[in-house]
């Protein structure tokens, strides 16, 4: 195997082409995390009470967390974050966590911003508090490497199934058994409208809308079954779920709490197609990022959603930069490649003369530009038009492209996507067809060489052309964050989305001189206390 | 041409269908009995469970072919006929023009979860469908396109500040009915912001929705796969600015 020459070589990339896209990808990406850096939200101060084991729910379902941030807030504002006030106050009455919350909620509670030894007192206890939560994902690691290694992993690409049936009971026997169908990778897909709650819900349950929704009881009770199933089948079965929304940060603390294995967390996604502000994204992304990098969670990038909007061949190259900058942003926050499943998908016209050519060459410069990152790969959804036989056919070009070009995490095509939630009958004839061209076509690669000046390695030459050009063109702008400006002008899925709007805005706080969060602390140190 | 047909396979009036599907039982004799016995009830006779195969332990898919015994009578067949006239870019600008003296203001999205703008692209994105351009290139329609996931406040909010004639909603992919319940917010969102004579027209469409629903599901007009940017432009121009003007203006807005 290792005679075949890297995809970046079968392309004939030129490695300072390579370097040039990287380097401006880091000049566009910097000033957004200088400002993220300079930011905290509602949803990060959370997560860090969460970390220290703050959970539940008072009667109406609203989170102690929400609780607990909003009256801080109130009283003396989160400019210098949560963990001061909050182990001040518990410090100064001797209660709990839980029970402050409570309290607080009641209106029973007086916050101030502690100064001199009591500041330095509520320091000290808070990062202990924390600690306990980094403590757990890091045990949550051990586990997992531990378990990896004793049943191996399975051959890549991993095959990846969704299930969604809003229940996460009637979820739990459906990842069994999709897992024992051959699923490698379970995504719980979130109930519709999950990332625009800016609380995350609690306890299992069992009525969700086109999906389940994100709890920590519902990671903890799918991750227990798939730890059942793995042992059953010696084989570890992943769990993915959704770090996005208004929520992320959250939700990528539960996903390390729970050992959750992958999250769908994007730079960009929220904002673009969920109208979420900008500056909210940008600080919750990193905070999430950092915790996911600690957890050993592997990311998968969103850029296949681009696809679904624009053009597929047209908007090829904004696929490449955007994956550019969620590399760049995933190592500013600590993801080292393994971890860093950035998203592509087939998605070009079938229509199209060589349709499948161009596929491949967009695939390939994926694989070339990320030779360590395991590849998210998705499947038709936009030119699915409800002719399952030939959506059938599409899905088997499509895992034939992920074969060949050695895609790392490959989400499986239901040839009834656009006319129905997945038929048990539906996944059962997709992974024949994964098996069927894996049997047929999994060695392929080695007798696969584009010509060095043929269509599929020119393209995909174009298209890293067009992508730096593209690069340079934000990164041209004078403002202090050029990617914001192109952004707000619409360059990404032709969504225009400005700094200054878009939701949870409200929930972004500049920090103050003296801002604590031992979240923060631990993570960039890798502490353990 | 007769007015009733049947199926055909190879030969005319053989009746031929295939179907598959799932029955809840081990794969075994009894399983491919069982299967005979569904298709014999759905009016195959004789079936033939060509393909059985299990999923799992409790689980069997079949394929069946067979030849059906019903008859299709074309004259009974119910569908939404186009009852409006087929304009041409030109005629639908004339129109606008001479009879609402002001251009007609459309808002689409897809709203929901729904990130597949490729419908409501199709028929306002200058480049169309079908070799139709789409409304945006129809110089009298100002198109405002809000792209994918819109939420339904938002949908609302826009039209109110654009003074929308028209609200255009494309729902593509669905899972569990969600077109149908998003439609139904659509309508009810749309009903109680706005007053019934200033109320924007709603049109909805995708692949799959039943272009009979239209009354059931609150909106004025649903669109199936395949409409093309004419055919939508025409049926606007047809109740925003009609040749003759209707006696109860239900949807015109006081202008």
């Amino acid at each position: 195997m290792s005679r075949i020459p890297t995809a970046a070589q079968q392309l004939a990339l030129d490695p300072a082409t390579v370097r040039r896209a990287r380097a401006l990808a880091r000049k566009v990406g910097g000033p957004v995390v200088r400002i993220a850096k300079a930011h905290t939200t509602v949803s990060v101060e959370r997560a860090t009470l969460r970390l220290a084991g703050l959970a539940g729910a008072d009667v109406e379902g609203i989170p102690w967390a929400n609780r607990l941030v909003d009256v801080v807030r109130d009283q003396v504002g989160l400019e210098h974050g949560v963990a001061l006030p909050v182990w001040d106050a518990m410090a100064r009455s001797g209660d709990d966590l839980t029970v402050l919350a409570q309290k607080a909620a009641a209106g029973s509670v007086t916050f101030r911003v502690p100064d001199a030894g009591a500041a330095r007192t509520a320091a000290r206890r808070a990062r202990s508090a924390v600690a306990q939560g980094f403590r757990r994902i890091d045990r949550n690691r051990r586990t997992r490497e531990k378990l990896i290694g004793r049943y191996g992993d399975p051959p890549t690409p991993w095959v990846y199934l969704i299930v969604a049936t809003g229940d996460i009971y009637e979820d739990i026997p459906q990842a069994q058994a999709a897992a024992r169908e051959g699923a490698d990778v379970i995504a719980v897909i979130r109930s519709t409208g999950q990332s625009l709650l800016d609380y995350v819900p609690e306890g299992a349950t069992r009525e969700g809308y086109a999906g389940t929704y994100a709890t920590q009881e519902n990671f903890r009770l799918m991750r227990a079954a798939l730890d059942d199933t793995s042992k059953e089948l010696r084989r570890y079965v992943r769990l993915t779920n959704y770090a996005s929304g208004l929520c992320m940060p959250e939700i990528a603390t539960l996903a390390g709490l729970e050992r959750l294995d992958m999250m769908l967390n994007d730079s960009m996604y929220g904002i673009l197609f969920r109208d979420i502000n900008p500056i909210r994204t940008f600080v919750d992304q990193r905070f999430s990022r950092a915790v996911h990098a600690r957890a050993g969670i592997i990311i998968n990038t969103g850029e296949d959603n681009y696809l679904t909007t624009a053009d597929a061949v047209e908007a090829a190259h904004t696929v490449t930069v955007s994956q550019l900058l969620n590399e760049y942003f995933a190592k500013e926050a600590g993801l080292a490649d393994w971890q860093l499943g950035l998203g592509h998908a087939f998605e070009v016209d079938p229509e199209l003369p060589d349709s499948f050519r161009l596929e491949l060459a967009h695939a390939l410069l994926a694989r070339a530009l990320f030779p360590d990152a395991p590849l998210k790969w998705m499947p038709p959804t936009k030119h699915m038009t409800g002719d399952v036989f030939r959506g059938y056919l599409l899905d088997a070009f499509f895992n034939l492209a992920g074969e060949l070009t050695g895609q790392g995490i490959l989400l499986v095509g239901m040839m009834t996507e656009a006319v129905v939630t997945p038929w048990l009958s539906d996944r059962d004839l997709a992974l024949q067809n994964v098996r069927y061209v894996r049997n047929a076509a999994g060695n392929l690669r080695e007798d696969f060489r584009p010509a060095p000046d043929g269509f599929i390695a020119t393209r995909a030459r174009a298209v890293l052309g067009e992508a730096v050009e593209l690069l340079e063109r934000i990164a041209a702008d004078r403002g202090n964050a050029p990617l914001l400006t192109a952004i707000g002008d619409g360059t990404f899925g032709l969504m225009k989305r400005p700094a200054d709007a878009g939701r949870g805005l409200d929930g972004v706080v500049r920090k103050a001189p003296g801002y604590l969060n031992p979240a923060l602390d631990l993570l960039a140190e890798g502490a353990t206390r | 041409m007769s007015d009733v047909v049947r199926p055909y396979g190879d030969t005319t009036g053989d009746g031929m269908v295939q179907l598959s599907f799932t029955l809840p039982i081990p794969h075994d004799k009894r399983a491919e009995g069982a299967a005979a016995q569904l298709a014999r009830k759905m009016g195959l006779d004789p079936a033939m469970v060509v393909h059985a195969k299990a999923m799992g332990p409790d689980f069997t898919f079949f394929v069946v072919y067979g030849a059906v015994s019903h008859l299709v009578d074309l004259r009974e067949v119910e569908v939404v006929e186009r009852d409006y006239p087929l304009l041409g870019p030109k005629e639908v600008n004339a129109a606008i023009k001479t009879r609402l003296r002001r251009p007609l203001v459309v808002v689409g999205g897809c709203i929901g979860t729904d990130a597949h703008t490729v419908g409501i692209d199709a028929i306002l994105n200058i480049k169309g469908f079908a070799g139709e351009k789409g409304l945006e290139y129809y110089a009298e329609i100002e198109v405002h396109n809000l792209g994918a996931q819109v939420s339904i406040p938002d949908l609302v909010e826009r039209s109110r500040q654009t003074r929308a004639d028209a609200v255009l909603v494309s729902q593509v992919v669905t899972q569990k009915d969600a077109h149908l319940h998003n439609t139904r917010e659509l309508s009810a969102a749309f009903r109680e912001a706005f007053p019934a004579s200033r109320r924007p027209l709603l049109v909805v469409g995708g692949p799959r929705f039943d272009e009979h629903q239209a009354t059931a599901l609150g909106v004025d007009r649903i669109f199936g796969k395949g409409t093309t940017p004419g055919e939508v432009a025409s049926y606007l121009v047809h109740r925003i600015a009609p040749a003759t003007p209707p006696a109860s203006p239900e949807h015109r807005r006081a202008s």
